[in-house]
């Protein structure tokens, strides 16, 4: 099967392409670049470098999220709308769960997160059993001290992994039993991506995929707090 | 650019067009600029209704949701094949960013994925082009193009040439319907709701019309919307009933007296062939009235798209997009939105 993988969900942007499982090629750039303008043509450059051409697919995956919103809809439109005129598989993945694979062999839990402003991360869970990184508890958007405090009741060894560490440094390091992810742990990288997408099913509505985007828009969210006032 | 273009009439140019640049999700198939053999549109007024507005994160996920099944109607409703296509056409801007993003990077993918050219097309431009579904354009002409987001005259003087001679200077003249439309507790979008009700009102108030300097092609329109709100909260602060028919059709009478005038003033300025009004506004039956009447009078031929094709469609983006095409424009993989795209520069 060959894999295309595409990740343009937070800062890094990074694509790949897998045959039967073995990795042909894999783009990186962790930058505050335009991921609108650099995309597409990423994808097509490393196509043309691992010598195959977009009918040579069988599958395309993308981070579905969660992850910048805007971020999020440059991949998986581009997702979509190569697997539904090329008439190829699509797979969505969490973003955080790509990450969560840099920590394949760590015995505790597994903590990656992005930042998500105003206080708030989103933040997944994970753990390595039986030689897979497997979700503990769903992604979630959640404030960062709430997150943190859920975490020191685990009390148990913890990793976290976040391009984002630095930013939130002193309240990680109240988290007993704590490590942190080195530098290139911190960033998914989309070979893993493709790796889990080749494991995954296939959505079957490829119209109605949509990025998790963990948050309604915050004019929905007024709308509805408002007829439940009601 | 800038070569005269090569018409091969032995063959057909058949282009895709693809438009996201504010609440409407749309795809069409157009043959040789004139000829719609697609048009589907999902609009999303439904949706955006509730708020009063359209909202740019809203418009936005409802776009990624749409894109395919438009593009999937669309290719299915002309029964050509990706093969037929000559290139995809697709709004660069201007319009919502966000909302531009999901257009331009799904054409970038149908481009890459078929081998088929990429042509960036201007937003107006599209209004514009949507009229050479009625009739052939004559140059030079003056458009009109008046929207939820503009209000501009443009010159051309051929095929893909664009001069804009007038622009608003604040508010868009749809944007000045909403707000009054808002105002006056109408739903939105306020358009359609205040040529409705206008209809059984007299324009009894007597609403401002902002001329401008002497002889200035310009608009205006935040001191009207301003004089017609500014009446509906004096009259309530009176306790006086207020005929919204009556504000409606008073609103209404001055806008369209300033576009009217405005544009006949530029028509006599330029030696022109032909007048064409185009965008959301141009499907206001006052506005549609006097222009008639104004053109008439002065014999001016003039040409203003049927109503289905005021709104935003893709079917004026495959338009503008294959004159764009013809001239050789080519956009690459690389291509962005551009919220703020200039016609001139582009
Ligand atoms: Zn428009």
């Amino acid at each position: 099967m060959n894999v295309l993988a595409i990740d343009s969900s937070n800062l890094v942007m990074g694509v790949a392409v897998t045959s039967g499982g073995k990795v042909l090629g894999e783009l990186m750039t962790n930058s505050r670049k335009n991921h609108s303008e650099r995309l597409m043509p990423a994808i097509a450059g490393l196509l043309d470098n691992v010598g195959l051409g977009p009918g040579d697919l069988d599958r395309i995956v993308v981070a579905e999220g969660p992850g910048s919103y805007t971020g999020l809809r440059i991949g998986v439109t581009i997702a979509k709308m190569l697997a539904w005129t090329l008439k190829k598989e699509l797979v969505g993945v969490s973003s955080l769960e790509v990450v969560a694979q840099n920590a394949r062999y760590f015995s505790g839990y597994i903590a990656p997160f992005f930042d998500a402003r105003r206080g708030q991360v989103f933040a997944g869970l994970y753990q390595y059993k039986n030689g897979k990184v497997i979700s503990s508890m769903p992604d979630r958007l959640v404030l960062i001290k709430d997150w943190i405090e859920g975490l020191k009741a685990l009390n148990r060894p913890l990793l976290f992994l976040s391009n984002d560490l630095e930013k939130w440094n002193d309240l990680l390091n109240t988290v007993p039993l704590a490590v942190f992810g080195d530098k290139p742990q911190n960033v998914p990288h989309a070979a893993e991506l493709a790796r889990l997408g080749e494991e995954k099913q296939p959505v079957p509505d490829i119209h109605h995929f949509l990025p998790a985007y963990l948050r309604l828009a915050e004019a929905e969210a007024k709308w509805l707090a408002r007829q439940q006032e009601r | 650019m800038g070569e005269t273009m090569s018409l091969n009439v032995n063959r057909k140019t058949m282009i895709l067009g693809i438009e996201t640049s504010c609440d409407e999700t749309a795809a069409a198939v157009v043959e040789n600029g004139t000829k719609i053999l697609a048009n589907a549109v999902a609009s999303q007024i439904d949706i955006h209704r509730r708020f009063g507005g359209v909202v740019p994160e809203v418009a936005s996920r409802h776009h990624v949701d749409q894109i395919t099944i438009v593009c999937e109607e669309a290719m299915r409703e002309s029964g050509i094949s990706w093969g037929d296509l000559d290139a995809i056409a697709v709004t660069q801007g201007p319009g919502l960013i966000g909302a531009l993003l999901v257009g331009v990077n799904a054409a970038k993918a149908l481009a890459f994925a078929h081998g088929i050219p990429l042509v960036p097309v201007h937003h107006i431009t599209g209004h514009i082009y949507a009229n050479r579904f009625v009739h052939e354009l004559q140059f030079p002409l003056i458009a009109l193009v008046v929207s939820g987001g503009h209000t501009e005259l443009v010159f051309m003087k051929a095929h893909g040439s664009y001069q804009v001679i007038g622009t608003t200077r604040d508010d868009a003249a749809g944007e000045a319907f909403d707000k009054v439309a808002r105002t006056l507790g109408l739903p939105y979008p306020g358009g359609p709701e205040i040529d409705r009700l206008a209809k059984q009102g007299k324009a009894s108030i007597d609403f401002p019309r902002a001329w401008l300097e002497e002889g200035s092609l310009d608009f205006s329109f935040s001191g009207l919307k301003s004089a017609v709100i500014n009446y509906i909260h004096n009259e309530r602060q009176r306790g006086r009933e207020i005929s919204k028919a009556d504000v409606a059709a008073s609103f209404q009478v001055s806008v369209a007296e300033v576009l009217v005038k405005k544009t006949m003033l530029a028509a006599g300025r330029y030696d022109i062939r032909q007048l064409l009004v185009a965008g959301g506004v141009s499907a206001n039956s006052r506005v549609r009235k006097e222009m008639t009447a104004a053109a008439e009078t002065r014999g001016i031929p003039l040409v203003i798209p049927p109503l289905r094709l005021c709104t935003d469609n893709a079917a004026m983006i495959a338009a503008s997009g294959t004159i764009g095409f013809l001239k050789g424009m080519r956009a690459d993989l690389a291509l962005n939105g551009s919220p703020n795209l200039a016609i001139e520069d582009f």
